[in-house]
């Protein structure tokens, strides 16, 4: 019982690790660099997730101040998240513009083909 | 034309609504959620909808590429700018009570214009990707 | 925590699909379901930028890129076995590391104890703002941000840089 309870206090963490794993799977097993990209993005979305959770209060609101309520979830993970996610779309934007000059160099996204093409 | 009526005609009546529920998120951003960064992509996806409906050249008349290019360094100089302001007026750097001393108007005020130029860079940058990724064809 | 389970199961969609259009489709699934995660956890300005960003502007320039290069992804051909082993290692290390974590949602934990309720207690004399995200985005952390939008400036340059066609001709 005791662990089954742990198991759901917990449960936030370990689907964030299993986001973090798969992301990481992502980007080291796959060749094609527009699903490399994807598995980056999961990566960094569990970050959100894992900075953000652990900030949220049972029972308390959102941190806009109101008389009404007294409890506030923590805003400081929130503002650097916010931060995060922009920044990761430029990042992602750029990856995205240099995947497309490669296609255009090499007339394919495959890891394996361009390292073949710069042998030849 | 073609047979995308209905698209286009949606495009036309929801276009407006989105900018000005940009604005809404830019200027509500004190009391509720929103701010620079969301109202800048939601702006840029305003954009991103013409162009795809309506294709390439024609939107290019309204939201010429020009002005975009300009809106990502003018943004990051009204940033700068409120920033040394306040440095020139002998106080920390963004430290906004330099604008006004009434209690915290100088605050609100700098919050304004740095969201302000947040908005400009962030929906400058995105249009701007944008328009180089469909380019390039 | 069904949310979360159902996050689970698109990324396993993710991994699996080899058609790259389904996969970028299923990013923006996963996108929306962040969103609502994200809500659920009080992070309502973080909400609504991942609902726009994520869901929006990244899958619109995603698939425009797919346009430019190829639909499908190639049948893996090397070994599997080395990524997976490193996944799980890296899995195991991390499980063992959230026995030092909080709970989910208690109060008494050192986050909340420090900076964070400070900015709570002190955002409407301070600055006059509801909002505590805003006023410590734009005013406690300004630098911070200018940073970011530099950042930014610099991604977008960058890509001008690399796509834009130069008028000049090569002869």
């Amino acid at each position: 019982m005791i662990i089954i309870n742990q198991f759901i206090a917990s449960y936030n963490y370990f689907i964030i690790i299993f986001l973090m794993i798969a992301g990481l799977y992502i980007v080291v097993a796959r060749g094609n660099m527009i699903k490399k990209l994807i598995g980056l993005s999961v990566f960094q979305t569990s970050v959100y997730l894992l900075y953000i959770s652990p900030g949220k209060i049972i029972g308390g609101t959102a941190p806009i101040i109101n008389d009404n309520y007294t409890l506030y979830s923590n805003p400081l993970p929130h503002v650097l998240i916010l931060t995060a996610i922009v920044v990761g779309i430029a990042t992602l934007a750029l990856g995205l513009s240099l995947t497309i000059r490669i296609n255009e160099e090499f007339n394919t996204i495959e890891e394996d083909e361009i390292f073949n093409k710069e042998e030849l | 034309m073609r047979l995308d009526v209905i698209l286009r005609i949606a495009t036309k009546i929801f276009l407006p609504f989105i900018f000005m529920f940009a604005i809404y998120v830019q200027l509500h951003g004190d009391f509720g959620p929103g701010g620079g960064f969301q109202a800048g992509v939601i702006l840029a996806a305003g954009v991103v909808l013409y162009t795809i409906t309506f294709g390439e050249r024609k939107a290019k008349e309204y939201f010429p590429e020009k002005l975009f290019e300009i809106m990502i360094p003018v943004g990051v100089l009204i940033f700068l700018l409120t920033g040394l302001y306040s440095l020139i007026h002998g106080y920390n750097f963004l430290d906004y009570t330099a604008i006004s001393h009434h209690g915290t108007h100088g605050q609100h005020l700098g919050v304004l214009i740095i969201e302000m130029g947040v908005l400009i860079t962030v929906s400058g940058s995105m249009v701007t990707i944008f328009y180089n990724f469909i380019n390039r064809d | 925590m069904i949310l979360l389970t159902l996050m689970a199961i698109v990324v396993i969609g993710i991994i699996r699909f080899k058609n790259l259009f389904n996969v970028i489709i299923l990013g923006s699934i996963y996108s929306f379901l962040m969103a609502s995660i994200l809500l659920v956890l009080d992070a309502v300005d973080v909400a609504l930028t991942e609902a726009s960003v994520g869901a929006g502007i990244s899958t619109v320039l995603m698939l425009s890129a797919l346009y430019l290069t190829k639909r499908n992804e190639n049948p893996i051909t090397h070994n599997q076995i080395w990524p997976l082993l490193i996944a799980l290692i890296t899995g195991a290390l991390l499980v063992f590391g959230t026995y030092g974590m909080p709970e989910f949602g208690i109060i008494n934990t050192p986050m909340h104890n420090h900076v964070g309720g400070e900015y709570l207690a002190r955002s409407i004399s301070d600055t006059g703002i509801e909002n505590v995200v805003t006023s410590v985005l734009a005013s406690y952390r300004g630098f911070d941000t200018l940073g970011e939008v530099t950042v930014i400036f610099t991604a977008a340059i960058g890509i001008i840089a690399i796509l834009k066609k130069t008028k000049t001709k090569v002869k």
